[in-house]
């Protein structure tokens, strides 16, 4: 049960979280932790809270208890835009794109900040437009325009420009080609040796424990597993357990 | 006939121009908030009545009229964070009987404070050109050009400023504007504000035409109300467009039938609409 490392200074702490959709109660007390620039992976079976634990972190979902620390402060209660504006990114499931603004337009949503200079948000741009070629060629394109892999692409580099601390990342995968998958795992890699903390939900259980250093394991709204990546790729009975796969 | 079907043009478009004026105001506080605002036909009469006093005070027209729009925005800020705000993600019906009861107060107040009897805005020059058999007021032709300049100016706005992706954005996908740091709470402050600035400056522009009173803007709110549906729900474009074509029926109707009666045919427009394209005349059909 106790991981190898766990992480000394926690860049997001989530402790205890509780939540409700109505009446039915979706998060049992949720805790887990993911440190500076460390990839932690999400896993559970669909419905068992993952989705609601990033709305939580990021404040769409208000928890009812416990709270989420962010370098050692509480941003429970915080409005969402709030705690964007202090480093935490987030790719939502269906990626959400501003459909009739253009890819450009989509990034600028998050690059128009206060404090961030012209050459600043050149360079930022230029970062994205290297990892995804395809969003350079289709700037101008409006983001509705875009097929399923480019908008997972634009969402990710949208959340970029933000220059987060971390990235929250909702099945990124999810419906992509093999080819669009591996790029994904690309970024991901990308994103850690910028010291860009991931935070990744997933249902692709393989691509999770390649690219994490740690795996929390949901079930019905609590966290029932917590384990290094690297010991879950050599012992999968646990995986077997928890997700049937 | 020839030359009455041209004035007739001339009068449809200065009208549908101020019009649009209105309607974009509503309409860009449709499309993006969601709500739709009863009150807007009294902040166009207040923005008139704030325009009379300035001119009074001052004897400068165009003063008046930059007063009226920033006044009647500041208001409408007010009016937003004190009432639409604590109603957000509410039944839209609310909102509706809010900002209904809010149009009564306004109006009341306005009848109260101003009195039942029309106070007049003088016109900023008095210059006329002949059209035809005509003497046609120059003044006339400056505020469809001023109305045309301040709907562009907001296009451009939106266009490429970025509060004006922020409101965009925010129009498309409200959660995920929040993720992407965009305080959507002041943008739709600022998203009312600008709307009735709007409102204001059309009530001034339109003041010297018709004179003021405290019901000024029922006659007004309706017409912006057709033109916002047979336009299309939260469409710019096809709020002007709406604007344009209704304002033209009207007059080209009224060479027949008497301008009372010829109302008729932006009701009949309207229902129109509604049978057959529900969604707006000026929308292109989505999947």
């Amino acid at each position: 049960m106790k991981p190898g490392a766990p992480t000394i200074d926690p860049l997001v702490k989530v402790e205890d979280i509780h939540t409700y959709y109505g009446k039915s109660h979706i998060l049992h007390g949720v805790s887990l932790e993911v440190g500076h620039g460390e990839v932690v992976g999400l896993l559970g079976r669909n419905g068992v809270g993952k989705s609601t634990t990033l709305k939580a972190i990021v404040g769409i979902v208000q928890p009812s208890r416990g709270q989420v620390l962010f370098e050692g402060r509480t941003i429970t209660g915080l409005p969402t835009h709030r705690v964007a504006r202090i480093g935490i990114g987030y790719v939502p499931e269906d990626r959400r794109i501003f459909p009739l603004l253009t890819v450009m337009e989509n990034l600028r949503t998050g690059l128009d900040r206060h404090g961030v200079d012209a050459a600043r948000k050149q360079v930022l741009l230029d970062k994205a437009y290297t990892y995804f070629p395809v969003l350079a060629e289709r700037r101008s394109q409006a983001g509705g325009t875009l097929s399923g892999g480019e908008q997972q692409m634009l969402a990710i580099a949208r959340a970029m420009m933000l220059e987060p601390k971390i990235i929250l990342l909702d099945e990124p995968t999810e419906g992509l080609m093999p080819r669009m998958v591996s790029q994904i795992r690309e970024i991901i890699d990308v994103l850690n040796r910028e010291n860009v903390a991931v935070l990744l939900v997933e249902q692709n259980v393989p691509l999770t424990l390649e690219a994490s250093r740690r795996v929390y394991i949901l079930e019905k709204g609590v966290v029932r597993h917590h384990a290094m990546a690297a010991d879950l790729r050599v012992d999968d009975a646990v995986i077997h357990q928890y997700l049937g796969v | 006939m020839l030359d009455q079907i041209l004035i007739q043009t001339v009068n449809g478009i200065v009208t549908g121009m101020i019009l649009a004026l209105v309607a974009s105001g509503l309409t860009l506080i449709f499309g993006i908030m969601d709500v739709v605002n009863f009150a807007h036909g009294e902040l166009f009469m207040l923005g008139a009545y704030v325009g009379v006093l300035t001119l009074a005070a001052t004897g400068n027209f165009w003063l008046a009229l930059i007063t009226a729009t920033l006044l009647i925005a500041l208001l409408g800020a007010v009016i937003h964070v004190t009432i639409l705000r604590p109603l957000l993600g509410r039944d839209p019906l609310t909102t509706i009987l809010a900002t209904f009861g809010l149009s009564l107060v306004l109006q009341n107040y306005a009848l109260w404070q101003f009195g039942p009897v029309a106070r007049k805005i003088a016109e900023p020059f008095s210059g006329h050109f002949s059209l035809f058999y005509l003497d046609y007021p120059w003044y006339r032709l400056v505020i469809a050009l001023l109305s045309g300049a301040i709907i562009g100016a907001l296009w451009l706005f939106l266009k490429f400023g970025t509060y004006g992706i922020w409101i965009r954005a925010t129009t498309q996908d409200r959660v995920m504007a929040q993720a992407m740091g965009i305080p959507v709470p002041l943008v739709l402050t600022a998203v009312f504000a600008i709307g009735s600035g709007m409102a204001a400056a059309s009530g001034v522009l339109f003041g010297p035409l018709v004179g003021v009173t405290y019901i000024m803007g029922l006659d007004w709110i309706l017409k912006a109300f057709i033109v916002v549906v047979v336009g299309g729900m939260g469409n710019l474009g096809g709020s002007i467009a709406a604007s344009i074509l209704i304002s033209l029926l009207e007059s080209y109707a009224s060479l027949w039938v008497s301008p009372a009666q010829a109302v008729i045919v932006s009701f009949v427009a309207l229902i129109l609409t509604l049978l057959f394209r529900p969604t707006g005349l000026f929308v292109p059909t989505r999947r």
